[in-house]
């Protein structure tokens, strides 16, 4: 017994020593091939410098333009989509053969690379913010529709049938019984929206724009300011990560409720 | 039901009038009330195919892309399934790694979609890296999954009948990984395109990115249409090629 607990936590200093060990192995190679093996700074600036850029970046506060206009796309995109997402999809739910129209419906579309149409919203929205709003829009609003059907649609037959025996109203119907069933499955699909809504405006601002964290990046690539490039992907994917714990936070503790 | 009309019975049925009511919207609001520069009616975009297929390099650039994209595919599947393999043998490998895999295929990549065009120019090299960039995890992560799910008295009882290593790979778990392997490939033809396709956009010199750049800067919507519906068209075939492929190899297990 004592032996096992301490091997466990003997294994579990080692998986980490692994990570860890990982992640330095990275960062000296990365020092090594910019310092000493004579990689040039336009293709691989060195970590040091990245990481002035970065303090640089943070410190002019120059990100808050971007990161403004990237945030609010993201949060009209996502909260058209999670509207029109699950109202349609509680809708379609209420009937087993509208579910049987629709579900394998949305499901063929939400395997289309939805980024396809992104040349045409430019065309019809033009570069800015609208093109980005409406294609997140757009890829979003699968997940959640999906999601939605799902979990409203595949409600315990006896916990219905049980409910209006009782004489449950319509209202409480879906209060007490349906709701409850459907959220947590909900909640995972507006998680998932969330997250492509994100990441398909920042792509599409990367394609075409004329603002954004995504534009941002492309701009510098195209400067060659190498290192204030590698700054701003630092920022973003740290942004992302934030956004993503964030969002799992949030899911977790609507489960728990 | 009672009465309702005859195709509107079967949710097939009804779902084609669905798909036609949409294209049918596409149609009335396109030739009426959008100005024609920016968006063509479906009757244009099929009369105009034959036009952009005629378009110099146009067939060239859909074979590129699709080339591309077999590329992707292809060393997605092989260095996902040696790298998940790798992970997923061993638990200690799985408990120290995986958490490093799934860290990586959680970071947003189109953020360093520039840097692949800085190491691998504009042409196909940079596309096909994109693609596996993304194709790769879902079946790393898979694989890593389908090999940690074997029952253990599987293991222990081939092992007992003197099973040497190389054939508990070969004739348990190998076969036990096959389902979801499947699914990883599944996800990864959806990954793989999405990243060709998002590089193709960024920017190119063969392939379709650059024609949809040019029909939309010279107001042809009808050929820019036109060539995302063939794409779209080839993405539905990859991904129903592959769905039947889970479909067909994924459930060969009673259990």
């Amino acid at each position: 017994m004592m032996s096992a607990v301490r091997r466990r936590t003997g294994d579990a200093i080692a998986t980490r020593a692994v990570q860890a060990g990982f992640v330095i192995a990275l960062v000296t190679l990365w020092h090594l091939a910019t310092t000493q093996w004579g990689v040039s700074h336009f293709l691989l600036p060195q970590p040091a410098a990245v990481l002035r850029e970065l303090a640089d970046v943070l410190r002019s506060g120059e990100f808050v333009q971007d990161l403004k206009i990237t945030l609010h796309e993201v949060v009209v995109a996502f909260a058209a989509a999670a509207l029109s997402g699950t109202v349609l999809g509680y809708l379609i739910s209420r009937s087993a053969y509208l579910v049987r129209v629709f579900e394998p419906l949305f499901s063929g579309i939400y395997a289309i690379p939805a980024i396809l149409f992104f040349p045409v919203y430019v065309l019809i929205f033009g570069l800015g913010p609208a093109s980005k709003i409406a294609i997140g829009t757009t890829i979003s609003f699968f997940p959640v529709v999906l999601s939605t059907i799902a979990g409203f649609a595949h409600v315990d037959r006896i916990l219905v049938v049980a409910a209006r025996s009782m004489g449950s109203s319509g209202y409480q119907m879906f209060r007490y019984v349906l709701l409850p069933a459907a959220f947590p499955v909900i909640l995972t699909g507006l998680r998932m929206g969330f997250i492509l809504a994100l990441l398909s405006i920042l792509g599409s601002e990367t394609i075409a724009s004329l603002e954004g964290l995504g534009h941002r990046i492309v701009s510098l690539a195209e400067l060659m300011k190498t290192e204030r490039m590698f700054a701003y992907i630092v920022f973003a994917v740290a942004i992302a990560a934030l956004l993503n714990v964030a969002v799992s936070a949030l899911e977790a503790l609507g489960r728990r409720r | 039901m009672a009465r309702m009309p005859a195709a509107l019975r079967h949710p097939a049925g009804a779902r084609a009038l669905v798909i036609l009511a949409l294209f049918g919207i596409w149609e009335v609001a396109a030739r009426w009330f959008v100005d024609p520069s920016f968006m063509s009616p479906p009757s244009r975009v099929v009369a105009f195919m034959d036009e952009l297929f005629a378009t110099p390099g146009v067939p060239q650039a859909l074979f590129t892309t699709f080339l591309e994209l077999a590329a992707a595919f292809a060393l997605s599947v092989a260095v996902g399934l040696a790298v998940g393999l790798l992970v997923g043998l061993h638990d200690f490998s799985r408990r120290s790694l995986l958490p490093i895999v799934l860290l990586l295929y959680a970071t947003p990549q189109v953020t360093i979609l520039p840097l692949f065009i800085l190491y691998f120019g504009i042409g196909p090299a940079s596309k096909i890296a994109f693609g596996m960039s993304h194709g790769m995890f879902p079946i790393i992560v898979t694989v890593a999954a389908g090999v940690q799910n074997i029952k253990p008295i599987l293991l222990l009882s081939a092992r007992s009948m003197g099973a040497s290593p190389r054939q508990v790979l070969r004739w348990v778990i190998f076969p036990h990984m096959i389902p979801s392997f499947f699914t990883g490939m599944r996800l990864a033809m959806t990954a793989a395109l999405l990243g060709v396709l998002l590089a193709e956009l960024y920017v190119s010199s063969t392939g379709v990115g650059y024609f949809t750049h040019l029909f939309a800067d010279s107001f042809e919507p009808a050929k820019l249409f036109g060539l995302i519906t063939v794409l779209a068209l080839m993405a539905i075939a990859l991904n129903e090629t592959v769905r039947r492929a889970e479909v067909r190899f994924g459930h060969w297990q009673s259990t």
